[in-house]
């Protein structure tokens, strides 16, 4: 079969008309809500409420309800806080470096993965605040002046990882928000029918529009200012997840401290922030009927990424077993016999097995395009990933210096409860979030529409 | 919105991103400088079909992320190097390299967030929703998915009937005059927006009083206060002697401590141990000091039972009776390590030496007291060699 490999295909099927991917993207927020919109909402909120339940007694009774203690005093906290800033580092990746990477399919999809990372960095900020225990001191973080003349310990990892998660955080949601400007404005001056969509919303869309006119005066500074944030996004994403990996990699600990940390720990957050979009995408695309937009073509390229970073990952795990080995270290080559074959050899199974061989399937192009498949990959990827710092944090430090110190690790229902509520979190922000602004850039995928920009001179003229 | 009949300006709707370039190069060759072209997105190459210059917004982010990492190296050099130095980790007061990482989140955070902030406050002077193209036909086109060129009224070149008819040539599908706004103060000085504020600042002010000063001091917040356990010197109902302080294991042996050999007997035996220390100026003094801490409570500063716990503790005989001037210093030392009648053992206070000393200082004690001609002659000698 002859094919032009020259010519990109559309990124938007349907051959729609700029008007119509508006009243596509647009009709979600349209309407009011439904019964079953109600219904998702109800069970998100109520998981979210059994996990701020958990909390509450965690902050009356004390965090001995969780199951850290010595020797593993890190536990659910830490590996759910890492769980969460590597599901957020898809968004940013998608927005920024392909972005810097003239994709242009990313304009499908940047959106919504970067509003995935605002939830996913906010579900994550819980974990390391509530593991200090008394969560209303945490402003002893910040340096600031104090009769104590006391600083904060600028040459601690921990203390990295305050300023690279909040820094994150705060640029995430400027580069998110900038993103929304035009199509604030754009909902601002949509003429629907009069009751459909309420007075505050439309006010609201106002006023976060700031005036936007949508003038090319702006577009200019605009489109620098876009340039600029996602060169900075990009070294900033990599150096977050490179940081949280100082948190491990900078203490004297066999099985954490290892120089491929941080390019191992941001393969896996790229590999599960990538998992966590295609997860929830199969769901908007077709719930809000996107499927022209967020196309099959978009999902399979993510399953590529998937694929690559999986492999990242695995050759990570292959290479710590190797340095083990040729370290000549006993003690570190215990630390990973015991990791693969130890009392936690289940988890390290289930992580090798769902990160590695799992998404080999996407090989496959038949897998790689089939939406129930994917799910299940994308699904088994985020377990998996999970259980890779379920397998750092514990693995590593149930076996204490002194044999007569080693432990055994298992979670509390408490532990559960907040990790089920974090997922609440997340969901019910994602739900709100769905029917409250454009899930899918609607300024940028105009631009990237057949026609949309000015045929080339030569063709013109 | 309100308007007046004053015009502001002329705008144009186009069907075409082909249409409008053409419609822009061939507005700005006319001569036209304040007009604009507004599209649902941006259009590739309609900078150069306006003339616009080029932005010159990099500058900024290149001032204020140079300027992050700077105040950010000043800020931990002043803090761990100056203020408050301190060897963390065996690394230098000055430790540049573990700077970097948050050097590097200060210059991401105040570029990226100056960069922002400097284009929709100062360039784009948002907010501005009570702008005149606001509301009307035109913007709501070109919102969806029309291209659409503005002349204001303020141009140089501008006239009514001749700009319109310019537009026209251009082949422009819909022709829409933009009026002034009647009212165009802006709304950041009306007074609901002062009052808004003023009601964010009390709430912000009262909001962080209430959480310092009051919230963190109700249960649970306040349980590092009041914990379950026993305070230095306070009555326990748990054990059975009633003291909160324990005794050390039976047996247990301190680091340096020299078993005493006629430990436990009971009554005096002749000790035959004899003060290994010399009465030398520093042992007397620090013999002194450790009697002033241990021994005067009850024995009083000379020894004479002049004790300061009169009437709350039983009195001990003086130290200058016949019986204790006639003690060997042997004496003196078994007493103190092992107590008598109500005197508890000093052993776990006072090492082997400083019984020493302590004895040494109640010999003196004791021979100042009951000083003979001799020594009161000696001492005026000394007195006045001096």
């Amino acid at each position: 079969m002859q094919q032009d490999y020259t010519k990109e295909p559309s990124l938007v099927e349907g051959r729609l008309t700029i008007g119509e991917i508006e009243e596509l993207i647009a009709a979600p927020l349209d309407s009011r809500p439904g019964f079953k919109y109600y219904l998702a909402l109800t069970i998100t909120t109520s998981v979210m409420l059994v996990g701020g339940v958990c909390l509450a007694l965690s902050f009356w009774f004390g965090i001995g309800l969780w199951g850290n203690n010595q020797p593993v005093a890190w536990g659910f906290p830490i590996v759910n806080f890492v769980f969460w800033v590597g599901i957020g580092h898809a968004g940013t990746l998608i927005s920024a470096i392909l972005f810097l990477l003239r994709q242009r399919w990313r304009t499908g999809i940047a959106r919504f993965a970067e509003a995935m990372t605002i939830f996913a960095v906010m579900c994550a900020g819980i974990f390391p605040v509530i593991h200090t225990g008394r969560p209303w001191l945490a402003g002893y973080l910040l340096p600031y002046p104090n009769q104590h003349d006391l600083w904060v310990n600028f040459t601690s990892p921990l203390v990295f990882d305050v300023f690279a998660v909040s820094t994150y955080f705060t640029v995430s949601l400027v580069f998110w928000y900038v993103g929304l400007i035009p199509d604030f404005a754009t909902l601002r001056d949509r003429v629907v029918e009069s009751g459909v969509v309420s007075k505050i919303k439309k006010t609201l869309y106002k006023v976060f529009s700031l005036g936007w006119r949508h003038s090319n005066r702006h577009w200019q500074h605009y489109e620098k200012s876009y340039m600029i944030l996602a060169g900075f996004a990009t070294p900033l994403v990599l150096s977050v997840h490179t940081i949280v990996s100082f948190d491990f990699a900078v203490s004297v600990l066999y099985g954490w401290h290892t120089t491929i940390f941080p390019p191992y720990f941001v393969a896996g957050a790229i590999f599960s922030g990538f998992a966590m979009v295609v997860t929830v995408l199969v769901f908007v695309r077709k719930i809000f009927d996107l499927e022209q937009i967020i196309t099959i073509d978009h999902l399979e390229k993510m399953n590529k990424i998937i694929i690559a970073t999986g492999m990242m990952v695995g050759y990570a795990y292959g290479i710590e077993f190797f340095i083990a080995w040729y370290s000549g270290n006993p003690i570190e080559q215990f630390v990973f016999i015991n990791r693969a074959f130890g009392p936690y050899a289940w988890a390290y199974w289930i992580m090798v097995s769902c990160n590695v061989l799992v998404p080999q399937f996407f090989w496959i192009r038949k897998i790689r395009r089939s939406v129930p498949l994917m799910l299940i990959v994308s699904l088994l990827v985020n377990v998996g990933m999970w259980f890779e710092r379920y397998v750092i944090v514990v693995t590593s430090l149930h076996r204490d210096f002194l044999p007569s110190s080693w432990g055994h690790y298992a979670p509390t229902l408490y532990d559960a409860g907040i990790l089920l509520g974090s997922f609440g979190l997340f969901f019910t922000l994602v739900l709100l979030f769905t029917k409250t602004m454009p899930a899918v850039s609607i300024a940028e995928v105009k631009a990237v529409a057949d026609g949309a920009q000015p045929s080339h001179r030569e063709e013109a003229d | 919105m309100e308007r007046t009949s004053k015009l502001n300006g002329v705008a144009a709707l186009f069907e075409t991103p082909d249409e409008i370039m053409a419609a822009a190069e061939k507005t700005a060759e006319a001569g036209y400088e304040k007009f604009d072209v507004n599209t649902p997105y941006p259009v590739h190459g309609m900078d150069d079909a306006m003339k616009l210059p080029p932005t010159k917004l990099g500058f900024v982010t290149l001032a204020f992320g140079l300027a992050g990492a700077l105040a950010m190296l000043g800020l931990m050099t002043w803090m761990m190097t100056i203020d408050y130095p301190m060897v963390i980790g065996g690394k230098p007061f000055w430790p540049l390299p573990a700077f970097i990482p948050v050097m590097f989140e200060a210059t991401v955070l105040l570029a990226t967030v100056v960069t922002v902030g400097a284009m929709l406050a100062i360039y784009f002077k948002f907010p501005a929703n009570a702008h005149p193209l606001h509301d009307t036909d035109y913007m709501r086109a070109v919102s969806k998915d029309k291209f659409g060129i503005m002349i204001e009224a303020a141009d140089a070149k501008f006239d009514e009937l001749a700009t319109v008819e310019f537009l026209q040539s251009l082949g422009a599908k819909k022709i829409e005059k933009i009026r002034e706004i009647a009212d165009p103060e802006p709304p950041i000085f009306s007074k609901r927006f002062v009052l808004l504020l003023a009601g964010v600042f009390v709430a912000v002010a009262l909001g962080t009083y209430g959480t310092l000063n009051k919230a963190l001091f109700y249960t649970p917040f306040d349980w590092m206060s009041y914990q379950p356990r026993v305070n230095a010197q306070s009555a326990s109902v748990f054990f059975e002697d009633g003291f909160g302080m324990r005794e050390p294991v039976e047996g247990t042996v301190a680091r340096d401590e020299v078993l005493y050999e006629y430990a436990g007997a009971e009554t005096h035996p002749e000790i035959p141990v004899v003060n290994p220390l010399a009465a030398t100026k520093e042992n007397l003094a620090e013999g002194e000091r450790l009697y002033d801490v241990y021994c005067s409570p009850c024995h009083g500063y000379h020894g004479a039972a002049e004790s300061r716990l009169r009437k709350q503790f039983p009195l001990p005989p003086s130290l200058h009776t016949e019986k204790a001037r006639t003690w060997e210093d042997g004496d003196i030392y078994h007493v103190i390590h092992e107590g008598q009648n109500t005197m508890p053992s000093y052993a776990r206070q006072l090492t082997e030496d400083d019984r020493w000393r302590v004895a040494l200082y109640v010999r003196a004690l004791q021979r100042a007291m009951n000083a003979s001609e001799a020594d009161v002659e000696r001492a005026s000698e000394e007195a006045s060699d001096e």
